[in-house]
């Protein structure tokens, strides 16, 4: 028996300590990592064990299994299960975070965040036992501890409060073969000895969770469901509209009430001199809104607020450059943000902005309690100010020579060619960006926040937070890299005009600072909306504040801005749920307004896609946990996929079924075993739907509506009603019932979709005349729409996207020249083009033309009895053809006037798995 | 799918039909059984090791200790080699991963009817529950190519209570290109 390890293999580690604790004999042989060992395999894999027989074995895992097995230890369930999530679920995040850190270099925190799942599982699994599997050190332990190792060894810190996780790695470290092990592999180096190991490794995909393109795994197995499960849905179903709860009107200024889930919902305040981008809407407005309408649906006693940040240097060079005031700049682009916001319909309570009396009247409340409490230090800071313009300069009205690198167009902050942070002071012959003067250094005063001494405060108030609130991964961990650096004393002012003033002898000439100003707008906001705005603000035993926002926005709000709310000591709510995105790219770049590459709010709206589809699709690509992109071909993928072939096809199958076969009466249901799996079926994925929005998991929850809308469609493929009704009374019962249970489905659907899809929600309601009552969501599936209930008309809901349209798409927008003369050749105009003069919400949704699509549907069906009459008269052949031919045209208008794929139904058959 | 093959598992080592959900993990799912005994147990691997011990068949997780060892090294490669390519990666990638098990594989079965031992084992039946969807889809020339895969995917395929509700896939036993050797 001879074990073959090499330097630097990560893989060893766990290796040679199950060798140490149970194969003392076993011969080891060091090798270089590329050395092939194993006869069978084509690339090189080590560790590898070659064993008497002459047989070998590859997997790390497996190797320690032998050594164990042949001390005459034997391997239950338990140890099974460890191994096997070791190599399925943690291996592929380890390799990524090793791989992110030590090859790519990038920030330790951030790549950590992506293991904070898996080492959670562990912790928890910790609590009750000393080890994983019992009271004693086995296998699984080994292996579990050799993959974490090279992670944890540097950065133990991770630790702090997986505390069942720290013991006993500390444990297992401390045995003397893993110690020994270490030793050898490590060689007194760090991780970085891996690092020759994992270049040579194909860059890991263990991210593969959310990369943009993913398609889900579509798993049409059988799912099962216990007796007692169905006979509940079944019941549910049969309890009908009459017993369900109702919608509750909320009224104008909404405010919290005793006993009530009372949740205020704040998302990250856009700023208001830049346009937004389709990255900006989905990382808080978008997100929070969708969270918004579900707690609404939920009946929870729910608040929104947000609005545009308008103070702060960037305001004052925007206003410089369009040769305007401060004010009239905000007033411009206040009216651009609101415009844009609405059309994406975003369901704000109230939508206000920063530069409003409140905000000055709270802001300096604020800072006065912190004065008073002895919260806030005096100190000098050296400045540039221009003579010519008199007035200290901001760091991006600076330019001049980097100090680092020499390039001679460093900005006050920071320097483009070499990417260093700048002080701005240290720049060499430094320019006055609007006269072009050189300015002098002058120091200045300033008022400094004291979060050293807030620290203490902070740490309490977080610990509880984090225990009881929903806070993203990335959240958790920016902040506690924040906690763990040590906290300094952060200046809150600045000398500027365009701010809220310091009421402060002495400091009256200065504002303050963005930071320190812009989380109170959330308050300021909310005083505008109503003037019981403490009932909101100053409540936290009965309200929970959920933030949105975008990752780089975090230390904000978990680390500053609570720590002026707790040294005000007013006793204000503070955020209890932090949600934060990861960042959307652009197709494969960032968007970036200056080289023209992006979607921008504002142009979404000329693409001709209807807002709906865009809030669609960019919540199915959610930067949730991690990076995702937009993609223009994967838009048009999902579009013509999830909502034509799936969506909108059930539920437009599912209206017209009633509306050609009963009149447009629901028919009578008598449910039948599979019918009421089915209805068990449904429950379950709204259910699930629930606890993922619950936890604001929010491009999670948006599976599970596609997933019901796919269960109808294989419900009506499978069930035939097209057939059936022309058959014996029974068949013909049958087919009532499943049209009656798909058309009930689909009015589930347009309950759960408003969230989502707010205007198509509303379409399928007005189709089938759903009763406004329904949309309340709870954890049941109800039968509303009743026999003999009555539908509108119905037609299609989606429209399919082409190519050729998605192609000029991608050019427009893909970073060339913007060139504003194109606009509306590039888009594609459908034959039949939704007219203006109509409500254009409703009109956009809606695809064909009901009067076109009727015409055509005649001339099919004339077309067709044309062709039949002449194959009964056996006509000649070419004459057959010919109509044939015509027919088929005829049928592919039609089908393009529907928005449907011109190709036969897209469920039969074509899906493999 | 991991839950359709647990259940032709249990059909096959004639267990009564176990009751499962799934927990999603990144693009796929992780199979979980609800136990009668204890808690519950998740994977594939370890549910399936579950229920040959349920079914009083351990020698189906192989009988010496070099055995057991290379059954479940096998395991793994399924779970972590081969389930890795109906995850829907990148297709270049889920093609070259692919080539490589394949002749990874082939290269192990050259003087293999099993793959641990010199009888069927649990990683014969979890590899061809996992190869299949790969296989049905190569043509009769990719098959030949990988002759010892072909070989003793057949024989398992044939071996009694294994297939269940999958098509066989054919092969054919002359060759009919000769250029492959």
């Amino acid at each position: 028996m001879k074990l073959y390890v090499s330097e630097g293999n990560p893989h060893g580690l766990k290796v040679l300590a199950a060798a140490g604790l149970w194969a003392h004999g076993v011969e080891i042989q060091r090798l270089q990592q590329d050395e092939k060992v194993v006869p069978f395999l084509s690339q090189a894999k080590l560790p590898a064990l070659e064993l008497n027989t002459g047989n070998y074995l590859f997997c790390a895992n497996a190797i320690c299994r032998y050594f164990t097995l042949a001390a005459g230890k034997e391997q239950g369930d338990l140890t099974n299960q460890w191994m096997e999530w070791e190599a399925t679920e943690l291996q592929p995040v380890i390799s990524a975070v090793l791989y992110a850190t030590i090859v790519q270099g990038k920030k330790t925190e951030e790549s950590l965040a992506m293991v904070g799942k898996q080492l959670e599982h562990i912790s928890q699994n910790l609590t009750k036992k000393p080890f994983l599997t019992g009271d004693a050190v086995s296998v699984a332990d080994i292996v579990v501890w050799g993959a974490i190792f090279p992670l944890l060894a540097e950065m133990s810190t991770l630790l702090e409060d997986l505390s069942s996780l720290k013991n006993w790695f500390k444990k297992v470290s401390d045995l003397q073969p893993c110690q020994k092990a270490v030793e050898s592999l490590f060689k007194g180096k760090g991780p970085s000895v891996f690092k020759a190991y994992l270049q040579k490794m194909p860059a890991p995909s263990a991210t593969t969770d959310a990369s943009a393109c993913n398609e889900q795994v579509e798993d049409a197995a059988v799912q099962t469901f216990s007796e007692e499960d169905i006979a509940a849905a079944a019941e549910s179903w049969s309890k009908g509209l009459p017993n369900a709860p109702k919608p509750r009107l909320s009224q104008h200024p909404i405010l919290p009430r005793e006993g009530d889930k009372n949740i205020l919902i704040t998302s990250a305040l856009p700023y208001v001199n830049n346009v937004p981008h389709l990255g900006n809407i989905i990382g808080s407005v978008l997100s929070a809104d969708v969270f918004a309408r579900y707690c609404r649906l939920r009946n929870w006693n729910t608040l929104y607020i947000c609005g545009t940040d308008e103070y702060g240097t960037a305001t004052e060079t925007k206003a410089m450059e369009e040769g305007l005031t401060p004010q009239q700049i905000c007033d411009k682009y206040n009216a651009v943000h609101t415009a844009i916001y609405k059309w994406f319909e975003i369901s704000f309570d109230y939508f206000g902005r920063t530069t409003t009396a409140h905000q000055t009247t709270i802001a300096q409340d604020i800072f006065n309690r912190l004065l008073q409490r002895d919260f806030l230090l005096k100190d000098t800071v050296e400045q540039l100010r221009c003579e010519t313009c008199q007035r200290f300069l901001a760091d991006r009205f600076v330019e001049g020579t980097c100090p680092f690198c020499n390039y001679d167009e460093a900005r006050g902050d920071q320097c483009d060619k070499c990417g260093k942070l700048i002080n701005a002071v240290e720049l060499k012959k430094p320019q006055c960006k609007v006269c072009k003067k050189s300015p002098v250094i002058k120091s200045s005063q300033h008022l400094f926040l004291d979060l050293p001494k807030l620290e203490e405060r902070l740490e309490k108030w977080l610990d509880q937070s984090l225990a009881t609130g929903d806070w993203t991964a990335n959240a958790r961990y920016i902040t506690r890299s924040w906690i763990r650096d040590g906290l300094k004393p952060r200046c809150i002012t600045r000398d500027l005009k365009w701010g809220t003033p310091v009421p402060l002898e002495g400091f009256t000439d200065k504002v303050f600072y963005v930071w320190f100003d812009a989380p109170i707008g959330y308050i300021s906001i909310a005083a505008n909306y109503t003037d019981q705005w403490e009932k909101w603000w100053k409540n936290p035993q009965q309200v929970q504040l959920y933030n949105f926002m975008a990752k780089d926005n975090v230390p904000f709000h978990s680390v500053i801005f609570p720590s002026c709310l707790l040294g005000a000591e007013d006793n204000y709510t503070i955020v209890n749920h932090l949600i934060a995105t990861e960042y959307l790219n652009y197709e494969d770049g960032k968007f970036s307004k200056s080289r023209g590459v992006g979607v921008f709010g504002d142009m979404a709206k000329d693409t001709g896609i209807p807002a709906d589809i865009w809030r669609f699709y960019l919540l199915y690509v959610r930067p949730e946990g991690q990076d995702s992109a937009f993609s223009w071909s994967d838009l048009m993928l999902k579009n013509n996929s999830e909502l034509l072939n799936n969506l909108g096809n059930f539920v437009n199958r599912a209206g017209m079924f009633v509306q050609k076969f009963f009149n447009g009466y629901v028919p009578q249901m008598e449910l039948l075993a599979e019918d009421k799996r089915l209805l068990a079926q449904v429950t379950a994925e709204l259910q699930q739907y629930n606890q993922l929005l619950e936890k604001v998991r929010i491009r999670d929850a948006l599976r599970c509506i596609l997933n019901i809308s796919r269960h109808g469609n294989q419900y009506i493929q499978v069930n035939e009603p097209w057939k059936c009704i022309k058959g014996s009374p029974q068949e013909q019962t049958r087919a009532g019932t499943v049209t009656g249970l798909a058309v009930n489905m689909a009015a589930l659907l347009s309950v759960m979709l408003q969230p989502y899809m707010p205007s198509i929600s509303a379409v399928i309601q007005e189709q089938l005349l759903v009763p406004q009552e329904v949309n309340v969501l709870t954890s049941e599936f109800h039968c509303v729409l009743p026999q003999g209930h009555r539908i509108g008309n119905v037609s299609p809901l989606f429209q399919k996207l082409e190519n050729d349209q998605i192609e000029s798409l991608r050019k427009r927008f893909g970073g060339g020249q913007l060139d504003g003369g194109c606009t509306d050749k590039q888009v594609k105009a459908e034959p039949k083009a939704p007219s203006p003069a109509t409500d254009p919400a409703k009109e956009t949704a809606v695809v064909g033309d009901p009067e076109r699509i009727k015409a055509l549907m005649q001339e099919v069906d004339k077309q067709g009895t044309h062709v039949r009459e002449l194959k009964g008269k056996k006509a000649e052949k070419s004459l057959i053809d010919s109509e044939v031919q015509k027919l088929l045209a005829l049928k592919k208008e039609l089908a393009l006037a529907e928005g449907k794929t011109p190709d036969p139904p897209a469920q039969k058959g074509k899906k493999k798995k | 799918m991991a839950v359709e093959e647990l259940t032709a598992l249990e059909k096959c080592l004639g267990l009564k039909a176990g009751k499962y959900s799934r927990r999603a993990q990144g693009s796929s799912q992780v199979p979980v059984l609800q136990t009668n005994s204890g808690p519950s147990l998740a994977g594939l691997a370890t549910i399936a090791s579950h229920l040959v011990t349920q079914a009083k068949k351990e020698e189906l997780l192989g009988v010496s200790l070099e055995e057991k060892a290379v059954v479940q090294q096998w395991l793994e490669y399924r779970t972590t080699r081969i389930d890795r390519l109906t995850s829907k990666e990148d297709v270049r990638t889920t093609l070259k991963v692919s080539h490589e098990n394949r002749q990874d594989l082939n290269c192990y079965l050259e003087d293999k009817v099993y793959m641990a031992g010199n009888k069927i084992t649990l990683a014969d039946i979890l590899t061809y529950y996992g190869l299949h969807p790969i296989i049905a889809d190569l043509s009769i020339q990719e098959k030949e190519n990988y002759m010892n895969v072909s070989r003793w995917f057949s024989h398992i395929q044939h071996s009694p209570g294994v297939r269940q509700h999958l098509p066989s896939v054919v092969f054919i036993k002359n060759r009919i290109y000769s250029n492959v050797h």
